[in-house]
């Protein structure tokens, strides 16, 4: 059961044939920047950043007296260079967040799909689903999960995508409504296809560049979710480096003026989330005007 | 007012220009006509033939851009293009009135009849609101809506479509134009309610003595309500004159093929007459008249050299080089 | 007789309130009923609320019908399940209004043409492109067209993408809604001319509906003319159009646009709007409007009755004349 190559293969084909103008270039240079630095983050970061010397504690970053080229971010309180952990800090914000983003667009995509096309009780159970879902707080429900099976990575990740797979079905759903009504749906039952090829091959492939700019919408919240859990201790476990976690333990050296432990790391996330809704709008706008050229 | 025509275009061109400069749509290229007092002009072409951007055009309403690059644009001997856009404004509803072709994007779906009608009154003539009220009462009674008195409280959802236009016509000829200019106005209306439809914009046409101009592609509107036509072909004019000669002798080919590919009645076994291909872009024409590819009679200079407008008759032009 | 379409009534019920109690019926389609035959059109005409496009999916068997029967080659639709359906769908097919939103712009024009054949039938790639190129022949596109996507296309080719389509299966019936209400003038008769040829060469049945007067008069062996979810006049399309007998066709064809600035119609321009299908008033459901309404139209439905070589529903022609009333109600 495959999407047809079409709708995957139009994708990339419209994204280079479009012009990229300035408003998109700047987040995804950080993007790409961000992405590059999970991926070589074994190879960039000076030093193991689960490790620290206590003799280094709290040294600020290079340009402040007291600072030193050895430690260009400085260091946190257990003596951990906080430019690696910003680094492999990266690479667990870019990979929970994509991942939990996919995960979270496949589940809400699919529910969106069934319940918007097959309609009746199919819709009604999904739909009360969501509602009920929705109703649960993001965050807290996150937290009460997180509590119950325990902190890793991967639970991280299915956990977050549990949490947002909502927001992906109800815009899906409503798309999926009026596309049902579309001349193409109704030639495809006239030409004897069964509902699941119809969905298949005529539903999802149209509803991909709204799941896509959800995405990209998306990856924001989920990473600024992750951070939170980690900030309150529940999301990925340490000693790994998580911009969350290290905002805080910066907490901690907040009094004592060591800014750079919160300042650094939650530039970071924020530059993330910046990033990533500036390109979800451009996403939707150049992605938006071709779909409705339907 | 002068003595001379009511609306006096002359070589008028208007280009968009996309893409940061690098590519440029001739919309309307050249066009030229004279509409008198009272008249009836019909403007006929397909898609991308520049008849909307035309009637833009006139109104100077155009989208950012789009733009006016050389030509005279004259309305009751005044120079349309030396006015400033607040000078526009007091022209466009008082004299110069639009129907557009879907009434419900002309609506605004949050204001009632009685206020969208009385605006132009309220705006142009600073009528109070009681007295603007009472006249949108006597303009609905004009286009005979029934029960005018109620309708006014009335929302546009409230009503259907041939009503809809009927208020959009309302609003047109509230502060009593002199031309009005109506781009496709029946398009979306059922064939009965087209003809209650055009039986009034006659009857207000010769009421007031107003001019009219319909955009249309549709011929048949053409014959039934115009006095003058203009044929539209990637955004030039490509023959223009009196409705009766045109119908009868068209002298370019577009005309004739449009003409002969229309079914008619009583001709049910006749087959049509087909034009090949399709209407050109307006960002990509080819050499010469932008017509040949399609023309049956086209010859090696058509392919080469664009065609004047040659005089046929009497107010009559084709810009083919076959009448030449 | 290749469609026997008997009484055939849709419903549609109007739920309102939180339990979705029903508080009305729009009565789409009611009591109608025709035949289309091998080799020959049937036109359908009416304006919006008449029921046409409602009845072109009954025929499609998108819609369920509320009552009446559909027959096929003399077999009753309404008892079919898998197989005779899939028989059923092969047979008829359909081109609809709008050629932008008919083909889907994620699939490559070839595997739009060949969906039916690869949805009904087990062929090997090669026998699929086949068809392909075979189809596109039919319908005057070039062979590269295959690899391309509709956006790439103008309406009018468009629209030969979609009737090539719909004869992937060879079928026998294609059902067209307004097929090219949505074309530029210069490409319609295009367009016309290849469903013309089609029916010569393949033998095809169609069921034509549209708007345009001309156009279904021009393309039809027999038109029926629908008002509010009725036929009220059907007949040889000749007959019809030259002598048109119920006022509503009187009145469509006078308000339909001259083809010359010197033929003058008889202006018969009628009152007031359309009524909703909702709340049809009773007898003659024509009779607000009507310019000739009797006492008899405002009590009584007519029915079709034969009436010079066509049938037509109205009192004026059932032998039994009171004086004209005169002045049309509302």
């Amino acid at each position: 059961m495959s999407i047809s190559r079409a709708a995957v293969l139009t994708l990339p084909w419209r994204l280079t044939s479009v012009r990229i103008e300035a408003q998109a270039l700047i987040p995804i240079v950080i993007l790409t920047v961000l992405m590059l630095t999970a991926i070589f983050a074994d190879v960039i970061a000076p030093y193991n950043p689960e490790i620290g010397t206590l003799g280094d504690r709290f040294q600020p970053p290079a340009w402040l007296t007291g600072g030193s080229t050895a430690h260009l971010l400085g260091t946190d309180h257990l003596g951990r260079d906080v430019l690696s952990r910003l680094i492999f800090g990266a690479r667990v914000s870019m990979v929970v967040g994509f991942m939990a983003v996919i995960f979270a667009g496949v589940v809400g995509t699919v529910l969106g799909v069934l319940s918007g096309y097959l309609g009746g009780w199919v819709d009604q159970l999904i739909m009360r689903l969501t509602d009920t879902w929705l109703a649960l707080p993001g965050l807290t429900f996150a937290i009460f999960l997180a509590a119950i099976v325990g902190p890793s990575m991967w639970n991280i990740v299915i956990i977050l995508a549990l949490v947002f797979w909502t927001r992906y079905a109800r815009v899906i759903r409503g798309e999926v409504l009026s596309l049902r009504e579309r001349d193409f749906v109704r030639l495809a039952i006239v030409a004897g296809c069964s509902k699941r090829t119809i969905m298949r091959r005529h539903i999802l492939p149209n509803v991909l560049n709204s799941a896509i700019v959800i995405a990209t919408l998306m990856l924001g919240i989920v990473i600024v979710t992750e951070a939170s859990l980690s900030f309150l201790g529940v999301g990925v476990p340490p000693p790994k480096p998580a911009w969350g976690l290290m905002l805080a333990d910066g907490k901690k050296g907040m009094m004592a003026g060591y800014w750079w432990l919160t300042v650094l790391p939650g530039t970071c996330i924020a530059l993330l989330v910046l990033s990533s809704n500036l390109l979800g709008d451009w996403l939707r706008v150049k992605l938006d005007p071709q779909l409705r050229q339907l | 007012m002068t003595g001379g025509p009511l609306l006096e275009l002359d070589g008028l061109s208007t280009h968009y220009v996309g893409a940061r400069g690098t590519r440029i749509t001739r919309a309307v290229e050249d066009v030229s006509f004279t509409l008198d007092a009272g008249e009836t002009l019909g403007i006929v072409g397909e898609s991308g033939s520049g008849k909307t951007t035309l009637a833009l055009s006139i109104l100077r309403l155009l989208p950012p851009g789009a733009r006016i690059v050389s030509g005279a644009l004259r309305f009751e001997g005044e120079d349309l293009l030396a006015k400033s856009p607040r000078e526009m404004q007091h022209i466009r509803g008082k004299r110069i009135a639009m129907i557009l072709q879907d009434p419900m994007a002309s609506l605004n779906p949050l204001f009632t009849v009685g206020d969208q009608v009385a605006e132009p009154i309220r705006v142009h003539e600073h009528a109070s609101r009681r007295s603007a009220w009472a006249q949108a009462r006597n303009l609905l009674g004009s286009v005979h809506i029934a029960a005018p008195e109620r309708r006014v409280g009335e929302y546009p959802h409230q009503l259907s479509g041939g009503m809809r236009q009927r208020i959009v016509g309302a609003i047109a000829i509230s502060c009593e134009p002199r031309l009005l200019i109506a781009d496709e106005p029946t398009t979306s209306l059922d064939v009965t309610i087209q003809a209650q439809y055009l039986h009034l914009l006659s009857e207000i046409q010769r009421e007031r003595g107003l001019a009219l101009i319909f955009i249309t592609h549709n011929l048949g509107i053409v014959a039934r309500m115009c006095d003058m036509v203009a044929v539209m072909y990637a955004g030039r004019i490509v023959e223009s004159g009196p409705v009766r000669r045109i119908f009868d002798a068209p002298a370019h080919p577009y005309t004739r093929a449009l003409l002969e590919s229309i079914p008619r009645f009583g001709e049910a076994d006749v087959r049509l007459t087909a034009i090949d291909g399709q209407p050109p872009d307006p960002a990509a024409l080819p050499a010469g008249c932008a017509f040949q590819p399609r023309c049956v009679k086209a010859i090696d200079r058509c392919r080469v050299e664009r065609p004047p407008r040659f005089v046929v008759g009497a107010k009559h032009g084709a810009a083919c080089w076959l009448c030449g | 007789m290749l469609l026997d379409v008997r009484n055939l009534t849709k419903h549609f019920p109007v739920k309102r309130g939180l339990f979705g109690g029903e508080v009305g019926r729009v009565r789409a389609v009611d009591d109608v009923s025709f035949v289309v035959e091998t080799g020959r059109t049937l036109g359908i005409v009416g304006e919006s609320g008449c029921g046409k496009t409602t009845t072109a999916k009954l025929v499609l068997l998108l819609e369920r019908p509320t009552a009446g029967e559909i027959r096929f080659d003399g077999h009753p639709l309404g008892s079919l399940q898998g197989d005779g359906l899939r028989a059923y769908r092969r047979s008829v097919q359909a081109v609809f209004q709008d050629p932008y939103a008919s083909l889907n712009p994620r699939m490559r024009v070839g595997e739009i043409i060949a969906e039916p054949l690869v949805t009904n039938e087990r062929l090997t790639a090669d026998e699929t492109r086949v068809q392909i190129h075979r189809l596109l022949d039919i319908v005057g596109l070039p062979q590269r067209s295959a690899t391309l996507f509709p956006h790439e296309f103008s309406g009018g080719q468009r629209q030969r993408i979609a009737i090539a389509r719909s004869l992937a299966l060879s079928p026998k019936v294609i059902v067209l809604d307004e097929p090219v209400s949505a074309l530029d003038v210069s490409i319609r008769a295009q367009i016309l001319n290849l469903l013309r040829d089609l029916q010569r060469d393949l033998g095809l049945s169609y069921l034509f509906i549209a708007h345009d007067l001309a156009a279904v008069a021009h393309m039809s062996h027999v038109i029926a003319v629908m008002y509010l979810g009725q036929i009220v006049e059907i007949g040889e399309a000749r007959a019809v159009a030259r002598s048109p007998q119920h006022p509503y066709t009187q009145a469509l064809f006078a308000a339909a646009l001259p083809s010359h600035p010197d033929e003058r119609r008889d202006e018969i321009i009628l009152m007031g709007e359309v009524p909703s299908p909702l709340n049809p008033p009773a007898g003659c459901r024509f009779h607000p409007r009507c310019p000739f309404v009797m006492d008899r139209c405002r009590v009584e439905v007519p029915t079709l009755r034969d009436s010079e070589g066509r049938e037509v529903a109205c009192h004026l022609y059932t032998g039994v004349v009171s004086a004209p009333t005169g002045v049309p109600a509302g």
